[in-house]
């Protein structure tokens, strides 16, 4: 298996040779045996790290990065090795570390050194980790989670105040994360064990170069500008290829199965060496895997990857990719990141590609070599999606990022780190806040907040001082903190971690006996083929069947954890899909396709079919400019409806929806739903809203004030489902409920008390309390995504038109085909009991 | 065992307002109200019946590190209040589980305890002894009880597998129905006319399916209904219209 850099260290195009003085002889000499001249980031890296500064590396993958990021470390451990850990590589993806150690090894043979290189990982045998505890090697590969666990050890000073060097692998990827928040503080904790060492960050192209400059640097005290690391730039590479499928088939009006265009996808495939169909969610990948094999007339070795499917699995297509035996594999996001396969020379993105960066980085999956461009095909699912591939071609082209930037202030990320420290010893509040605020992710860090931090992790942080003599840490003489018991840190190793899995259930192969009895008892047990979350399978009765592994299969029934299907020969699941993955549509691209729709100059590059649609909207209703948002009101059948476009991705209008339905009520409209895309949002009433608006009694301006965001959004949050799964996350992070662990018993009455409970009791009695502002400030940038919708509302005041229209219009029929497509999570509930007891009594009155 | 015998109706008005959400269910010849709160009102005898309350479920753990928001008593207690308001019976029999565990009395704190003691000012208090709470301190006013008889119907913690008629806790019933693909999980009273369990009224507590075998030996072949506790009203279904 190759990986990214190390083994694909292209010759330079200036053949080698060339004067190279400023790195030492023995690497000079290996890359002129090797054939090769070191890239100029390579050098400029040494360079800097040379001088004593930390290093921020931006390059496209197979730019030889982490071959870069190592050779400070080589040369400083030719002659000095065995003294202790040296080198920390961090990288987020457990499943390479193994790789890049066995990659470093060659190098590290080839030049003759002297150096031991290990992973620690969650995989790692307890008996090797032990060891490493005493007798560390010089360079250690691991995970975020694994440091923190390091740092959480009485002997973290001794073991870690060697250390001379970190290097953070997918940077761009593990900040915008809470694990990424996590290694932050661990980085802060590593400059107070280590204060001299340095640090390099390996980065692809993101938005905001400085912010993960500073991320990489230890921050000052002082409350001006960011502290920087070094920069280097690896150079982009060639501009990429990309062509957007022109199909004959009809383009749907709603949908992402893309079954219109399977037969150009294979086409495609059968024309390329190797090619990597990307798509945004499980379900799509099932789908599209499913109908390729129905046309693979040529019986090409195609392949499926996501994250559901069982692990050995995926190991099995990876190798298989490496080896070259396959033609395509059909993957989740499970492929964006990680290892490269030389062969790749054809990426294709199924479905709209939502930002622009994602589809960068998803397109330099293709042809490491950096001299040639990459190759993509970009296949729209709709016709929305058309105008979003033409905004990601555009955006692509020149290059425009729209990365997240780093994740800030995560305070249940805080108390884990707080009690993690406390495990190696005891602290004092004054100087551990003063190291967390060197961290980039808590530079901003109040004291006040930290203080109710640590007050959280002693003793659970409420008004009510019940807890005080159970506390988890007690102050000694000295004002320091110590942690009350040693099983304290025990709990905290087995709890560690920021990635909260949904509550899976394993989907076990089943066969029926023959002549059996119909019942489970007739059930013949087979493999595990992967895993999905359990409320999926909850909503299933035994004998639906669903798409799962590339197989049609027939839900038997739960056996404890255990999912059990067999084979079914029915060509189509009756339950279509499942999520997981589901990606929210960038505000820059999103800007992108309001700019498009508003100016029909630009629809040259568009479909016929396109452009009709968008033609024909113009005509019946008409078409927003970009700072405008348009609302439509008709009727249809007994209903009426008002649809409006802000493109701020489903979540925020998902949230809009909750929120103007509470509204349209007060207004007297009696809405009776909502249905909700990534463009636009339907909402339905029993009142002619063209006619309230018309009259006056209904102002579009009041509706969508910001004002919403007051008591409406108070109200709502009170009873929202989002909410409560938002908040267990932060809960089970912070330390105050236990995760799940595997094969505890799921039926009859728990002893824990559920997330949900506790959010109620403690929203009614605390609401300033630091988990349910946690949980607040991550719904709003997750789930709810208020900062969008906060955008938008501010972005359309008084730039609001109304259209009423007789009927539905063009640009509205994707929305309404979504209606009872889309569950509402969490809203009207009751609404569904009364209609459940309300069937009972009509079948009652029945006369037959 | 203490008995009561049904008192002749003093007064015929039992507070009609906010009564809209109550919903009657027969046990063993006894008209009873139940209300959204999970209580159980038997208006012929001026009893308000509650079960697994589960006081301090919530400062059980803190102990062992667990700081669970300690507000669970307080919320309980309001909620329990609120329904004596609204039927306001002479009598409260608390089924059993009132504490989650021996030490949860010593743990109340001050403002919960006095809380209390005042129930006993509105009603006379029973206490019906459970597993998770066995022996009752005296200072906790009331009287105390194994199983308590309700005319004809008997009152105790954990349901009896041969007995006729009884009304019991301990199982914290929910039922789940699924509608439009979704999962609609509630407390609830399950019954068929002879026996009814009722759902558990703690903030804290946690629910057992109804189609779960515990509840197969004391309903077999499923014969009995549900009763389920919405935001709004209680719906009652037939075992058979919910999922497992």
């Amino acid at each position: 298996m190759k990986l990214s850099s190390i083994p694909t260290i292209a010759p330079s195009p200036l053949g080698g040779g060339g004067p190279q003085p400023k790195l030492p002889h023995f690497v000079r000499d290996w890359f002129t045996m090797r054939g090769w001249t070191p890239r100029q980031h390579q050098i400029d890296v040494f360079v800097k790290a040379a001088q004593g500064r930390s290093v921020l590396l931006i390059a496209p993958t197979g730019g030889g990065k982490t071959l870069a990021s190592f050779l400070p470390s080589l040369s400083e451990l030719k002659d000095n090795g065995g003294q202790g850990l040296h080198t920390l590589y961090v990288s987020p993806l457990k499943a390479l570390a193994v790789d890049i150690a066995r990659n470093l090894e060659h190098p590290v043979r080839e030049m003759g050194l002297d150096i031991s290189v290990e992973t620690r990982t969650g995989d790692t045998p307890p008996a090797k980790r032990q060891r490493q505890r005493h007798r560390p090697p010089d360079i250690l590969i691991t995970t975020p989670e694994q440091v923190a666990l390091l740092i959480s050890m009485a002997e973290a000073p001794r073991l870690l105040g060697t250390l001379r060097r970190v290097i953070i692998d997918e940077l761009h990827a593990l900040a915008a994360s809470k694990r990424g928040a996590l290694l932050s503080l661990g980085l802060a904790r590593l400059q107070t064990l280590a204060p001299d060492h340095r640090r390099i960050g390996l980065s692809a192209t993101v938005a905001d170069v400085n912010a993960l400059r500073a991320w990489i640097e230890p921050q000052s005290d002082d409350e001006g500008a960011d502290e920087l690391a070094a920069l280097v730039e690896g150079g982009g590479g060639a501009t990429p290829e990309i062509a957007i499928l022109d199909t004959d088939q009809r383009i749907p009006w709603a949908g992402h199965s893309a079954r219109h265009s399977i037969g150009d996808i294979y086409w495609a495939i059968e024309r390329a060496r190797m090619a990597l169909v990307f798509v945004n969610t499980r379900s799509q990948a099932e789908t599209i895997f499913q109908q390729l094999w129905m046309v693979n007339e040529a019986g090409l070795p195609i392949a499926l990857h996501h994250g559901s499917l069982d692990a050995t699995q995926r190991r099995k297509v990876e190798a298989a990719m490496a080896a070259g035996t396959l033609r395509a594999v059909v993957s989740t996001s499970t492929l964006d990141l990680g290892i490269d396969w030389g062969e790749v020379d054809l990426v294709i993105n199924v479905g709209a590609p939502k930002g622009s960066s994602r589809i960068l980085q998803r397109i330099g999956r293709a042809n490491h070599r950096l001299e040639e461009p990459s190759r993509a095909l970009l296949v729209p699912a709709n016709r929305f999606e058309v105008l979003e591939c033409e905004a990601a071609r555009a955006a692509v082209i020149e290059g425009a990022q729209d990365t997240e930037g780093p994740a800030e202030l995560k305070l249940d990320v805080l108390c884990q780190h707080i009690l993690g420290v406390a495990g190696a010893g005891p602290f004092h509040p004054d100087a551990l806040h003063a190291e967390v605020k060197r961290s980039f992710a808590y530079r901003r860090l109040e004291r006040a907040l930290f203080d109710k931090a640590v007050a959280f992790v002693s003793t659970g942080g409420y008004a009510l001082k019940g807890y005080d003599r159970y506390a988890k840490l007690r102050p000694l003489a000295d004002g320091r903190l110590r942690l009350a018991h040693p099983r304290l840190a025990q709990h905290y190793r087995l709890n560690v971690g920021t990635i909260v899995a949904a509550e899976m259930v394993k989907v076990r192969l089943v066969r029926r006996r023959r002549g059996g009895l119909e019942g489970t008892s007739a059930l013949v047990g087979g493999r595990v083929l992967g895993e999905v979350e359990e409320w999926f399978i909850e909503q299933l009765k035994p004998g639906d069947t669903f798409l799962f592994a590339g197989e049609v299969l027939r839900f038997e029934g739960l056996d404890g954890l255990n999912a059990m299907a067999s084979r079914s020969s029915a060509s189509d699941p009756m339950v279509p899909s499942y999520l997981g993955g589901r990606f929210p549509l960038s505000t820059y691209i999103a800007g992108r396709v309001r700019a498009m729709l508003a100016d029909p100059a630009s629809w040259g590059h568009l479909p016929p079919q396109v452009r009709d649609w968008l033609s024909v909207q113009r005509w019946k209703s008409r078409l927003p400019r970009q700072e405008e948002m348009l609302v439509e009101t008709f009727p249809r059948g007994s209903r009426h409806y008002l649809v409006c476009y802000p493109f701020e991705g489903r979540l925020a209008h998902q949230t809009l929806g909750m929120l103007v339905t509470r509204r349209l009520e007060r207004m007297g409209a009696q809405p009776m739903g909502f249905a909700a895309s990534d463009y636009a949002l339907s909402v339905w009433a029993v009142r002619d809203l063209s006619l309230m608006i018309g009259t006056g009694r209904l102002s579009l301006q009041e509706l969508f004030d910001q004002d919403m965001l007051g008591d409406d959004l108070e109200a709502w949050l009170e009873e929202s489902h989002l909410m409560k799964r938002t908040f267990r996350n932060v809960a089970i992070i912070a330390g105050l409920i236990e995760r799940r662990s595997p094969g505890q018993e799921k039926t009859g009455r728990q002893t824990t008390v559920s997330s949900d409970l506790i959010y109620d009791v403690l929203r009614s009695h605390e609401p300033d309390h630091i988990l349910l502002k946690a949980a607040f400030d991550d719904a709003a940038t997750g789930l709810i995504d208020l900062g969008r919708l906060a955008q938008l509302l501010a972005r359309i005041r008084g730039r609001i038109i109304h259209q009423p229209l007789d009927a539905v219009s063009p640009l509205a029929v994707p929305v309404m085909l979504e209606i009872g497509r889309e569950p509402v999570y969490g809203e009207a509930d009751d609404a569904l009991l009364e209609e459940a007891a309300n069937e009972l009594i009509v079948e009652a009155m029945r006369l037959i | 065992m203490t008995p009561f015998s049904r008192k002749p109706p003093t007064n015929s008005s039992s507070k009609p307002c906010g009564s809209s959400e109550l919903t009657r269910i027969r046990v063993g010849g006894l008209e009873l109200l139940a209300d959204l709160s999970g209580a159980l009102h038997a208006p012929d005898y001026r009893a308000l019946l509650v079960a697994d309350l589960h006081f301090e479920k919530g400062s059980s753990g803190a102990r062992r590190g667990a700081h669970l928001p300690p507000y669970d008593t307080r919320s309980t207690l309001k909620t329990l209040m609120e329904a004596i308001e609204r039927h306001r019976p002479e009598r409260l029999l608390a089924l059993g589980d009132s504490f989650h565990d021996r030490a949860g009395p010593e743990r109340l704190d001050e403002i919960d305890r006095a809380a209390i003691g005042t129930l006993g000012n509105a009603v006379d208090v029973m206490w019906i002894t459970g597993n998770h709470d066995p022996a009752l301190p005296a200072s906790l006013g009331g009287r105390i009880a194994a199983e308590i008889a309700l005319g004809p119907v008997m009152l105790r913690h954990e349901p009896r597998a041969g007995a006729t008629w009884e009304i019991a806790g301990h199982l914290h019933p929910v039922a789940q129905i699924t509608r439009r693909g979704r999962n609609l999980r509630r407390k609830c009273f399950i019954g068929d006319g002879g026996r009814l369990v009722m759902p558990a009224f703690g903030a804290y507590t946690g629910g057992l399916n109804v189609l779960s075998a515990p509840f197969g030996v004391l309903f077999p072949e499923r014969r009995f209904r549900v009763w389920m506790i919405g935001g709004r009203a209680i719906h009652v279904f037939p075992s058979d219209r919910i999922s497992p």
